[in-house]
């Protein structure tokens, strides 16, 4: 693949494609660099963008929830409400408490927020097939086409969590510490699950690289189905690395204010929002790669790099769907059930869909991949009736009425 | 001190209970048809509540069917008026008007007005009424003492009640 975009690809001048390209000799050519800036560029305006939208969504598509409008008075439908949001968040007081680490507390919003910005840089968002070495191969095209890119983004998304933990600690106050140290300890509880939950897609796809992984998928047919129990906990564990209800402890207005970030105020608060979208464009578009194809669907994706886009957009954009449904669906998990679920449920299913993965493939027997849902939702099931049996005298029926005539003393 | 307790009998969680899965499958299902029920909102602008015939809004001064003020400023509003809301200075009328006398000032404080409806109780010749309107706002203070002018715009013309002048 030539230049940022596939210049070639795209039909371009070939003086324009001369450009962007690289040297003949493979080396960075001046062109190249500004080529692949303006890319960046572009990526980060369109994660930025799409932040903006998801905050007008949100109040929409929750207003729509609970028989209201939402805001549909700046622009069309409500469209320019982040504008009017930026405008307002721009000119408000930066408040910086006398009581806070002030380094720490200027720091904490940025570290919340550039690491989902950076995630989206191995992400691929559109693609096409190539002849090479006589099979059609879907190519996909991103920023950086990293070998590791699923390890990139695992460690990546790790750092988030310091800026959350940096802002409750630095604010120096009850709530955000408590936030903080919920975010901490929530991240220890999910990130392991959610790291498992990948292992058996790569141990098919047989490569870390996101492009290889659709190429996979493409070839054969999308993880959901031969691994719907991985997808499920990576579905649930990113809601958890965002902090999106029903795992949105680390906030949790209800009881904290406004968590780790209730001292903050104007365009600090802004960030830390805005990693907060960022953060669940980034998972949308990362379950959408490793278990829906990423950027194919059906055959659909050869007419066009644009087409390519295009799904990959609506996919995302179903998963962006799914957070807010599920946040006015389900209700706050409690601390300890979030670790229950994390370490009790999550984990053991990880790891027996690992070992199970991996055992078919080291015995070459392709066809147990249809068998390992039935098998998996089959361990699932065993594995709740075992806490089932287990939890089965707290669900006994209370002692029958007392006889007529007779009274309980309290 | 005795306490009657009465024992709650719970269904025992079935497994698929304990599985949570179907509970949030259905709650997802409820949530997503809730999207296109009808909207409770009112667009409050274009949309206003339609009051009852019996509503107490703001109190206004209003004209009678050819279009001339009915209020003679015998003051007997000023008068009852509880929290003294009403402020009116008499004068004579021009010839040409149904009545010789009428208010040079009639300023009305919506400040102060309690919205009890006894000036439309007092007033003998059905000059002020009760008016439906609820929207009663003002950016300063001198904004909330509504003139006689203003008072008259808002009352506009009532047809119906009494016509004492009818024939002069």
């Amino acid at each position: 693949m030539m230049g940022v975009l596939g210049t070639a690809q795209l039909g371009m001048a070939p003086i324009v494609a001369h450009i962007f390209s690289k040297n003949d000799d493979g080396s960075a050519s001046f062109g190249w660099v500004i080529g692949r800036i303006l890319v960046v560029l572009l990526m980060v305006h369109v994660i930025l963008i799409l932040g903006a939208l998801m905050v007008w969504a949100e109040r929409r598509v929750s207003a729509w929830m609970q028989d209201r409008i939402g805001p549909n008075r700046v622009g069309p439908q409500g469209l320019l409400q982040p504008l009017a949001d930026l405008g307002k968040f721009m000119f408000k007081e930066d408040v910086i408490p006398g009581h806070v680490n002030k380094v720490m507390y200027t720091i904490a919003p940025l570290i919340a927020t550039i690491p989902a910005l950076i995630t989206f840089a191995v992400v691929p968002f559109t693609g096409s097939y190539e002849t090479v070495g006589g099979e059609s191969v879907a190519v996909s095209w991103q920023i950086a086409d990293l070998n590791i890119g699923v390890l990139y983004i695992l460690a990546i998304a790790g750092i988030g969590v310091y800026g959350i933990a940096l802002g409750g600690w630095a604010s120096n106050s009850k709530y955000s510490l408590l936030g903080g140290v919920r975010a901490s300890a929530q991240m220890i509880s999910y990130e392991l699950s959610l790291g498992l939950a990948v292992v058996p897609v790569v141990l098919m796809a047989g490569s870390l690289n996101l492009g290889e992984i659709i190429a996979y998928q493409a070839e054969n047919t999308w993880l959901i189905f031969t691994q719907p129990l991985a997808f499920f906990i990576f579905l649930t564990a990113s809601y958890a690395e965002t902090n999106r209800l029903p795992f949105d402890m680390p906030e949790s207005e209800t009881e904290l204010v406004a968590g780790y970030h209730t001292e903050f105020s104007s365009m600090k608060f802004a960030l830390f929002f805005l990693a907060e979208y960022a953060n669940m464009t980034v998972a949308a578009a990362l379950v959408t790669t490793l278990y829906l194809g990423g950027w194919t669907f059906f055959g659909l994706e050869t007419l066009g790099w644009g087409m390519g886009v295009l799904i990959f957009s609506l996919k995302v954009i179903f998963f962006l769907f799914a957070f807010i449904w599920v946040r006015w669906t389900i209700p706050r998990f409690r601390y300890d059930q979030l670790m229950n679920l994390g370490w009790v449920v999550f984990l053991p299913l990880t790891l027996i869909n690992v070992v199970l993965t991996a055992g078919a493939i080291a015995l070459d027997q392709t066809w147990m991949f249809f068998l390992l849902p039935v098998l998996l939702i089959a361990a699932a099931c065993v594995a709740t009736w075992i806490g089932w049996k287990r939890d089965e005298d707290k669900f006994q029926p209370l002692p029958t009425a007392p006889a007529a005539g007779e009274e309980g003393h309290a | 001190m005795t306490v009657t307790v009465k024992p709650v009998r719970r269904r025992k969680a079935s497994f698929l209970d304990r599985l949570y899965l179907p509970a949030i499958a259905k709650g997802l299902s409820i949530t997503f048809m809730r999207m296109f029920k009808p909207k409770v909102t009112m667009q409050f602008p274009e949309e206003r509540w339609t009051v009852r015939d019996e509503y107490r809004g703001m109190p206004v001064l209003v004209s009678d069917d050819e279009g001339r003020p009915k209020c003679v400023a015998c003051s007997l509003c000023e008068f009852v008026c509880p929290p003294k809301a009403i402020f009116i200075v008499p004068d004579e009328l021009e010839a040409g008007n149904n009545v010789e006398r009428g208010p040079a000032v009639f300023d009305l404080n919506m400040l102060r007005c309690i919205y009890c409806g006894l000036c439309e109780e007092a007033c003998p010749e059905e000059a002020i009424f009760m008016s439906k309107n609820y929207l009663v706002w003002g950016a300063e203070r001198e904004d909330m003492i509504f003139h006689k002018d203003k008072l008259y715009e808002l009352g506009g013309v009532r047809e119906e009640g009494v016509k004492k002048w009818k024939d002069k």
